[in-house]
């Protein structure tokens, strides 16, 4: 559990804290009407507000006080009735207000906790600091001319929330975890898509090292552009590896702004944020302070669905089902949506086992998702009652099942065409393990003589004689009163 | 307080104003008889006054979340003094 | 123009035998005449087109709309011959500070930076004036950025006032709104608009003997206008007579979804207030608008300004407002902290001026070095200054803090009276080049203006009386927030009872 990384002169344990930049869902921006869409034509999606005319104004989406609300209660943290926007000044090409509109002595949001699930089982509580709805900047785009960069503005003012932990994670496993668990949350919340590729969810990564044992917390770098978990492991782990090594030598870490590099796994200095910023920020005069009401909190929290903690627990106590089991069903909503329905008054583990190995497995090896699976929840559920109510063999239910996966049918009318129905009528069965026995003596004398094994072999044959429609437990049975196995 | 001439340099330089060095010195004299002048306010009494950031009483008005503007890069454009529409241009930015 | 010279002959042959010729007249008396058909808005448009043509040497206009006013003049005669008349300001020739956005028509907020710009959109008060049917002429030169208060830091040179002494000395208008308020003295045009963040409506309308009024803010929507101080901006009517600046404001207030900080309030009818009976009103004077340096017949005319409002049925009742020495200060890190961020936008990336550089700091350092101004640069770095880390509190938090105290004056003061009467300016209008050397000196013209700007309150300057000198003086009454119709009623009365009926000579002599 504890990362360690062994130097020459000390073992150095990393502390992260992560600053999430998550694009809340909406049709419009956060200031102007414009349309947040992603992939449309440059500058496109641009309002005389958004490229920051002479005179433009911006008026706040009241979606997107709902939305930062909403996550803040998901992250189970505590909502300030009084918020304030500010303006942080600064000059970038991208930014054509000159400041961007946020939230910095008084956010909408802080004092979350969010709990991470590790690999392992175990669960590790991870404070969150703030939460704060903020602008995005526009996108510069550097490889279309040789002397100059292009600006798209489409971008420029749709919402984010900022999310900024506590530097509470000791290792890229956590770090991992803790992103995995908010991406889960606001998808779960339909707050933010969670789309690390599109952008829509962004890692600042703060690292720094120490040496095991110390307290106070070393110089921090900022690594910008992670745009997927593995990505930002990897930049932790370079981060911290680098760090150590220039304390190690006698060197200092200089607090900056890095960028990572997914090409070579590594971060390096950027350029144009060396200079030292002085964002002076103030209370931004064109708007007034955010002001909610208990009850308008209330009304938001009525609507939460539940979400992965509570899910996960009541799947372990009410369904029986393991803590590994339960993490993967609900991390992703549509899964434990899916789930639910396949386990809707069925044999929990039974739907946990078929959902996580049969189903997982098939959509896996047709890199499909869950929403594009071919098997409905219904129909998955409908192959479970087939197998419990011994309409059919788990052998069959397998072949069945897959079946389902190539053409999308209904389990029971596959079973009916195929003829696929479990042989239940002892007589029949009888008959073929007399038949087995009939035909190989040899092995009916070694399962006489005690060979336990031998008896699988011969269910195998009965199988095959049975086309495999036999109950297998019926078969069993037989062998057993028949050899004495 | 007092503004030197290294102080006027960070402050242009934070507000991205170009100032020809011979101006620094008259300029952050000139700055100084502001500052100086504007510090008699220290001698009003503001403990436990709230600083006042609007003079608007009303609660902040919002918007519905409807897509309504937007989709006029011809007048987003129309002034841009060095173009390559559909973008803006600006001199290569290394990152 | 050979159309607009064959007209003003047919034009001149009609009025040659009256006393006012049409721009000359206020708004209220050509509405009459252009209700009755005594007079077209061609008409009334082409006299003000032929008054700026013979007083070019005010400077008053950046850019004047000749082509286009006569074509909206037009429109509402046909409006009127149709009976379909949008109102009182159908067919009134209207000024504006080429602070606001205007559709097609070049805007220049009087900077270099904002050469070539062209809005594609309309701001909401000059919009709210054309849907009055009002008559935009042309856009008035103003201080750049409205920073100033003698319209002398113009990228397009200084603007003249209109009122000449015989020393031979060209006047300053005051600022920032001063091209408006010289348009207005010189009939230009009819009424203009100005806008005010700490002043800028009200001290040029005391130098050039108009009146200027800056309504509560939030009354009028910032959308479109360029911003100095966005606490503080307001638009305003500056006119010949407070009756016109009612009517006037009528046609600009009103809420709009695009400003947040427009207040969603009914307009009420700001004339139909104006009953020339202030018999009660109590009218506060505060001890603390006298001021070292301030002229003695300042004092004078606002002694003069109480009695006449006393000899009319008010009751004068002697007021405190403790921390008004302080709201200058304050002013100046409020606005330039405001303005230094405001005007970040101004970057040679989307608009207006760019100078190239090697690298992006450098073309934003070359195109903000080149395309600001003195005084612009000098706000931006105090604001910049002020904002900034280490600072902030001692500065910036303590100026919100005294604006507070400012604002808890006037809300003490105005449990006890209706109106507050002040001076409106220290001095009347000072030649061009005096006061230039000492920002603060400069800064000092807004010294009675300013702390009713600070709490957002309406107030209006009256022309009071003319000075030693002989150039105007303007009185200046404050109201509470949103009581627009009480500030109209009391300075209709005060101008009444003043009777100031000196126009400004000598101006022509340079036509």
């Amino acid at each position: 559990m504890s990362y360690i990384i062994k130097g020459h002169k000390h073992d150095w344990e990393i502390v992260i804290g992560l600053e999430i930049h998550a694009q809340v869902i909406s049709n419009s921006k956060l200031f102007s009407g414009s349309a947040t869409a992603f992939g449309s034509d440059p500058n496109t999606q641009v309002s005389l507000i958004d490229a920051a005319m002479p005179g433009m104004l911006p008026v706040i989406n009241k979606h997107c006080i709902a939305q930062a609300v909403k996550t803040g209660l998901g992250l189970n943290a505590k909502i300030n009735m009084y918020s304030v926007f500010e303006r942080k000044n600064y000059f970038y090409a991208d930014l054509p207000q000159g400041y961007q509109i946020t939230q910095f002595l008084h956010p909408i949001v802080v004092e979350g906790l969010l709990t991470i699930d590790m690999e392992d089982g175990s669960t590790r509580e991870i404070g969150i600091e703030r939460l704060h709805m903020e602008q995005d900047a526009g996108k510069s785009i550097h490889d279309k001319d040789p002397r100059r960069t292009f600006i798209d503005l489409n971008r420029a003012g749709v919402c984010l929330m900022e999310i900024v932990s506590h530097p509470a994670m000791h290792s890229p496993e956590e770090a991992g975890a803790y992103v995995r668990k908010v991406r889960s949350i606001v998808r779960y919340l339909e707050t933010c898509d969670g789309n690390m590729e599109e952008g829509s969810m962004r890692a600042d990564v703060n690292v720094s090292v120490r040496p095991v044992g110390d307290t106070k917390l070393w110089t921090r770098t900022e690594t910008k552009n992670v745009n997927s978990v593995r990505f930002m492991m990897q930049a932790i782990e370079f981060e911290a590896q680098r760090q150590v090594e220039v304390w190690e030598a006698g060197g200092e870490v200089k607090q900056q702004t890095r960028l990572f590099d997914p090409d070579s796994g590594e971060t390096r200095s950027m350029r144009s944020k060396e200079e030292a910023h002085d964002y002076r920020y103030f209370p931004c005069p064109d708007l007034l302070p955010i002001e909610l009401t208990q009850s308008y909190v209330d009304d938001i929290k009525a609507t939460m669905p539940e979400l992965p903690d509570a899910k996960k627990h009541r799947l372990m106590s009410d369904n029986g089902l393991s803590a590994y089991d339960a993490d993967v069903l609900v991390a992703e909503r549509e899964v434990a949506d899916y789930f639910e329905i396949v386990a809707k008054g069925r044999d929990a583990k039974v739907a946990a086992n078929w959902v996580i190995s049969n189903l997982f497995g098939a959509l896996k090896g047709a890199e499909k998702g869950i929403l594009e699976s071919p098997v409905s929840a219904e129909n998955l559920g409908n192959l479970l009652d087939l197998l419990a109510d011994d309409t059919i063999s788990g052998r069959i239910a397998k072949d069945v099942f897959e079946i389902m996966f190539s053409t999308g049918q209904d389990p029971a009318a596959i079973v009916e065409e195929k003829g696929l129905k479990q042989i239940t009528d002892t007589g029949a069965i009888e008959a073929a393990v007399d038949q087995a026995i009939a035909e190989n003596p040899e092995q009916a004398d070694e399962v006489r003589a005690g060979n336990g094994k031998a008896i699988g072999w011969f269910v195998g044959q009965v199988m095959q004689k049975t086309q495999g429609k036999a109950n297998p437990q019926a078969v069993n049975k037989l062998l057993r009163d028949k050899l004495g196995g | 307080m007092s503004l030197d001439t290294d102080t006027v340099r960070r402050i242009a330089n934070l507000a991205r104003i170009k100032i020809e060095e011979e101006k620094m010195a008259p300029l952050a004299d000139e700055l100084n008889q502001i500052i100086g002048w504007i510090e008699q306010l220290s001698e009003v009494d503001t403990d436990g006054v709230a600083p006042m950031t609007s003079v608007t009483k009303i609660d902040m008005p919002s918007r519905e979340d409807v897509i309504s503007d937007g989709g006029c890069e011809d007048k987003v454009l129309a002034n841009a003094p060095s173009g390559e529409p559909p973008y803006f241009a600006v001199p290569k930015v290394v990152e | 123009m050979p159309p607009v010279a064959s007209r003003l002959i047919l034009l001149f042959r009609k009025w040659s035998n009256k006393m006012t010729k049409p721009n000359e007249l206020t708004i209220a008396d050509a509405r009459d005449a252009l209700t009755k058909g005594d007079l077209s808005a061609v008409e009334l448009t082409t006299s003000c087109i032929q008054a700026m043509d013979g007083a070019q040497d005010l400077n008053a206009f950046i850019t004047e709309t000749p082509e286009l006013s006569l074509e909206r003049a037009a429109q509402s005669d046909a409006r009127i011959a149709k009976k379909e008349s949008r109102g009182a300001l159908e067919g009134i020739p209207i000024a504006v500070k080429d602070l606001y956005c205007t559709e097609g028509v070049l805007t220049t907020a009087a900077s270099h930076i904002l050469d070539g710009f062209v809005p594609p959109y309309e701001s909401t008060v000059t919009e709210n004036l054309r849907n009055a049917g009002s008559v935009m002429t042309g856009k008035t030169n103003l201080d750049e950025f409205a920073m100033g208060s003698a319209n002398v830091t113009s990228h397009y040179g200084p603007v003249k006032n209109p009122w000449k002494l015989d020393d031979g000395k060209d006047r300053v208008p005051g600022g920032s709104s001063g091209g408006s308020a010289a348009a207005v003295a010189a009939h230009l045009s009819l009424g203009a608009i100005g806008t005010d963040t700490g002043g800028s409506i009200r001290q040029p309308a005391s130098f050039c003997g108009i009146v200027g009024m800056k309504p509560t803010y939030g009354r009028c929507s910032r959308w479109g206008t360029v911003a100095f101080a966005s606490s503080l901006d307001q638009a305003g009517p500056m006119t010949k007579t407070v009756r016109d600046a009612a009517i006037m404001l009528q046609g600009m207030a009103g809420h709009d979804v695009k400003d947040s900080t427009s207040v969603p309030m009914v307009v009420p009818d700001f004339e139909a207030a104006i009953t020339g009976d202030v018999r009660g009103l109590k009218v506060g004077i505060p001890k603390e608008y006298v001021i070292d340096g301030a002229l003695e017949e300042i004092s004078e005319i606002w002694k003069k300004g109480a009695e006449m409002l006393r000899d009319a049925g008010a009751e004068i009742i002697d007021i405190t407002l403790p921390h008004t020495k302080y709201a200058l200060p304050a002013y100046y890190i409020i606005a330039p902290a405001e303005a230094s961020s405001n005007l970040s936008r101004y970057d040679g990336v989307r608009y207006g001026l760019r100078v190239e550089g090697d690298s992006l700091d450098e073309m934003y350092a070359n195109t903000r070095g080149e395309g600001f101004g003195d005084e612009v640069k000098r706000r931006i770095l105090i604001g910049a200054y002020v904002l900034s880390a280490g600072y902030y509190d001692a500065y910036y938090v303590k100026a919100q803090q005294v604006r507070s105290r400012i604002a808890e004056d006037f809300n003490t003061a105005f449990q006890d009276v209706d109106v507050i009467l002040t001076p409106t300016a220290p001095s009347t209008a000072f030649a061009i080049g005096e006061k230039m050397d000492d920002p603060i000196v400069m800064y000092m013209n807004d010294v009675f203006t300013v702390p009713a700007s600070m709490a957002g309150l309406p107030c209006i300057s009256v022309p009071g009386g003319l000075g030693d000198d002989g150039l105007p003086l303007g009185l200046h009454l404050i109201s509470k927030p949103f009581d627009e119709q009480t500030l109209f009623r009391a300075a209709d009365v005060l101008e009444r009872q003043a009777n100031f009926t000196a126009q400004p000579k000598g101006w022509e002599i340079n036509r």
